[in-house]
């Protein structure tokens, strides 16, 4: 073994110093996300508490609590959720289980769809300002709001809903066909369903991509801090709420931790969820084999 | 039924050209009484006076955007080296996840981190702390896990039989590494590197609360900074006329840019499938 | 209670007994003439078969009798389960394949626009290589393909599903779980489950891609037993690479061979000649080569 060292010293030296860096690479991440997620929680933990969840903002949001905050965040959401998932997974299984993988109106819409993913969201909020605000007049709203995230969740809710019908395999649909069943209810009954978990997965991290959107929403559901009275009413959402505070409140940090803090809660649960139901999806296509 | 699905996959596909329609109607106005010349050359960003100079707010972007780059690369082939070849199954998968819930985290909370904790801190080394490097720490926390996922999902469809040849060349880890796994995957790496950038010029929220959104080219790192997303956020509440028109176009011009960064990407994905 | 269901089905149902050692209640003997008399009732002319570019078969052409075991032999890649899947053009699903030549189902050319492709299917079963239960429940696994029927009347459906789990010999291992899922049955019974489903919607004919090649042998074996007691009540055409099992279940066999980059018919005739006294040497060959 000896007279092998010195042929191979270099080598050793080189590959010890990557494993090094990489290694305090990686460290350092993780200490960024531990720093990000540890100063929110010290900061936040102390102001909240069920008052806080439920009661209206004082004084321009430094006292009270954000229960219409919360109110609105959902309704912009439900909005969204309710205009983008039929269009969302009626797209899917278009792509999937209609058009072959390399027609040319399959791939305009693939393209178009993966453009649309790349949109930064302040131009999802100008579009929404000029065409939903404005143009079909419904001024600052939530529906203007909840719709203009529908334009954002889109790509999103095709991609995974695509991806999930692909991974059904094709001897489903074979024998769906030999036994003579339409594809209507082949779709219906037995892909969709095989599905389900990826389509799961897919709205819960739409919901998240949601929830965290601030830009898109600032020009098309607005400020308004108070209690909405009906969709057309303009409703401020948590992410909103966080900025306004740091940004234009003075003296609204503590308030701005603690709806950070929920905001951020809610978040890793929606993500963990996520991840959960793909990891599952995944080890139970493999069991079957 | 295939009707049905034709149409909701039609509206699906016409929203980005919506989106360009109506974004380019908005801008008409400050196209047809502004030169394109102007937003380059008038003597300073100030809508109040009719000058629209965007020129400082674009090289506030380019900089964010490049710094961002510079560390968030690095750092995110490094998280996926990691992942792929470092460490163990489960340390993998608990790094893989956190960096997945890195992604998650909105933008509003990480400007909100950066203005309450990293502002402070650089202050501390050099007023006034809301800076060009502010941002681009933000910014490399945002991009990174875009980096980090593309980059491990490349490392994967290198075909085993390639790490194993090397391996049993006697190849050491590193060496295999740099001379087969990055080789193998640069194309799929590389188009997350784009992905990412375009990420990086169209951020607005955590950008805008901590770079102070001074309209200036930055001297140094130190310097307070606007970019083109932060300003049409900044404005938009109360532009009016050829303002509200001009913000429209820096709107139209980062859409144009991030569509043809992603346009590259996506010739590169092609690439490495055919 | 099973009588009930049996006469719900079958109304004919005069009380003859099941062919064979009496495990499985199956129905009575098709009447008529059982392949000593051959009438087709598949008749395939000048079927020819391209992926693309590449043939996969030239030229076939073949009757297949009723209620006649007919085997198709021969080496992989020779188009064999090409020929399966054009009868009940699930070819159609396949990008790029294109077939010319004329099919004949009962006298029906299935190219015809007249012909409905659904209600073919639905004539045609078909029991894959391997298992193809679909990721629900047992009975749902039959109910999806009823439905599709118009038989939605809850009882009309469970007495079907009862009496075809009780064709296949499933029903006494699977009664108190038919809400369980089908995933978890065992390959062999994951088989038997897909053959009852396509015998639940009582066709004329029955589609068989190597049906015992994925299970073990004595899987295998019930299965193979479950075929021989299906003839008669159906028109089988079974692919198989076990030439013994051919032997013993089928009454014709059909040799098919690659020649000149596609697949060809070599030989067709009583499974006893292509055996015992092959014409073409190729037969003799294969049929000779593997056995010894």
């Amino acid at each position: 073994m000896a007279e092998t060292v010195p042929v191979k010293s270099a080598g050793i030296h080189r590959d010890r110093f990557a494993q090094l860096t990489i290694y305090i690479a990686a460290f350092m991440v993780c200490a960024a996300f531990v720093w990000i997620l540890s100063d929110i929680v010290r900061g936040g933990v102390a102001h909240l508490s069920w008052s806080f969840l439920v009661d209206a903002p004082r004084d321009a949001g430094r006292a009270g609590g954000i229960g219409p905050i919360l109110v609105s965040t959902v309704l912009v959401l439900l909005v969204a959720l309710t205009a983008a998932l039929p269009l969302g997974w009626m797209t899917a299984a278009l792509l999937a289980e209609y058009v072959s993988a390399d027609s040319t109106f399959g791939s305009a819409v693939r393209y178009s769809l993966q453009v649309l993913a790349g949109v930064p969201s302040i131009v999802f909020g100008l579009f929404g300002n000029a065409f939903f605000s404005i143009y079909l007049g419904m001024g600052f709203s939530i529906l203007s709001g909840g719709l203009t995230l529908a334009c954002m969740l889109l790509p999103i809710l095709v991609s995974t809903g695509e991806a999930g019908l692909r991974a059904v395999p094709d001897a489903y649909r074979l024998s769906a066909a030999a036994l003579g069943m339409s594809r209507k209810t082949t779709l219906f009954h037995l892909l969709l369903p095989a599905a389900a978990p990826s389509l799961a997965a897919g709205l819960l991290l739409g919901i998240g991509r949601a929830v965290a959107e601030t830009a898109a929403l600032l020009f098309t559901s607005g400020y308004v801090d108070r209690m909405p009275g009906s969709l057309l009413d303009s409703g401020r959402t948590l992410a909103i709420h966080i900025f306004d505070l740091s940004m234009n409140v003075s003296g609204g940090d503590a308030s701005a931790h603690a709806s950070a803090l929920v905001l951020i809660t809610a978040l890793l649960l929606i993500n963990i969820a996520a991840m959960r139901l793909t990891a599952g999806w995944q080890r139970r296509k493999i069991v079957p084999e | 039924m295939l009707w049905l699905l034709c149409g909701a996959a039609g509206i699906a596909a016409a929203l980005v050209l919506l989106i360009l329609l109506f974004l380019s109607a908005e801008s008409w106005p400050a196209l047809r009484h502004i030169s394109i010349g102007r937003f380059l050359n008038d003597p300073s960003w100030n809508p109040g006076e009719s000058m629209y100079k965007l020129t400082p707010m674009l090289s506030g972007t380019l900089y964010a955007a490049g710094g961002a780059l510079l560390l968030a690369i690095p750092l995110g082939i490094a998280s996926a080296l990691f992942i792929a070849y470092y460490a163990s199954p489960r340390g993998a998968g608990i790094y893989r996840h956190l960096i997945e819930l890195l992604a998650g985290i909105p933008s509003v909370v990480y400007g909100f981190w950066g203005l309450t904790t990293l502002v402070p801190l650089i202050n501390q080394l050099h007023p006034p702390g809301a800076s060009l490097l502010a941002g681009i720490l933000v910014l490399t926390l945002m991009i990174l896990p875009t980096i980090a996922l593309t980059a491990h999902a490349s490392l994967l469809s290198v075909p085993p039989d390639y790490l194993r040849g090397a391996a049993a060349l006697g190849i050491s880890r590193w060496g295999m590494i740099r001379g087969v796994a990055l080789p193998a995957a640069k194309t799929g790496i590389a188009a997350g590197i784009i992905l990412a950038a375009g990420r990086a010029i169209g951020e607005t929220m955590a950008v805008l609360m901590v770079t102070g959104n001074v309209v200036q080219h930055a001297a140094s790192l130190f310097d307070p900074i606007r970019t083109l997303a932060a300003n049409i956020a900044l404005e938009m509440p109360y532009a009016m006329g050829d303002h509200r028109a001009a913000l429209f176009v820096s709107g139209l011009t980062l859409m144009l840019l991030v569509m043809m960064l992603w346009s590259v990407a996506a010739q590169l994905g092609r690439n490495r499938d055919g | 209670m099973h009588g009930g269901s049996e006469q719900l089905r079958r109304p004919a149902s005069e009380k003859t007994p099941g062919k064979g050692d009496g495990a499985y209640t199956l129905g009575p003997m098709q009447a008529g003439p059982v392949c000593c008399d051959p009438q087709p009732l598949i008749q395939v002319d000048n079927l020819s078969l391209r992926y693309g570019a590449k043939t996969a078969l030239d030229n076939v052409t073949l009757d297949i009798y009723r209620g006649c075991i007919t085997a198709l032999i021969g080496p992989s890649g020779c188009g064999k389960t090409s020929f399966l899947s054009s009868i009940n053009r699930l070819t159609d699903l396949i990008p790029g394949c294109r077939t010319t030549g004329r099919i004949r189902v009962d006298g029906c050319d299935i190219h015809e626009s007249a012909c409905d492709v659904q209600a073919l299917r639905q004539r045609i079963g078909m029991v894959f290589q391997k298992p193809t239960p679909f990721p629900v429940s047992i009975s749902r696994n039959i109910e999806l393909p009823l439905h599709e029927r118009g038989i939605k009347r809850r009882a009309d459906t469970a007495a079907i599903i009862e009496q075809v789990l009780r064709d296949v010999g499933l029903w006494d291992e699977v009664r108190d779980r038919l809400h369980a899922s089908a995933l978890s049955l065992s390959g062999g019974q994951q088989q038997r489950l897909c053959i009852a489903r396509a015998l639940a919607l009582n066709p004329q004919i029955l589609l068989m891609d190597e049906p015992c090649s994925a299970l073990d042998p004595i899987a295998s074996g019930i299965v193979e037993d479950l075929i021989g007691q299906l003839r008669g009540r159906y028109t089988i055409v079974i692919v198989t690479h076990n030439l013994a099992q051919a032997r013993r279940i089928a009454n014709y066999a059909a040799f098919f061979w690659v020649g000149g980059h596609a697949g060809r018919l070599v030989e067709f005739g009583h499974c006893r000649q292509i055996f015992e006294s092959p014409a073409h040497e190729l037969t003799a060959a294969y049929v000779n080569g593997v056995r010894g």
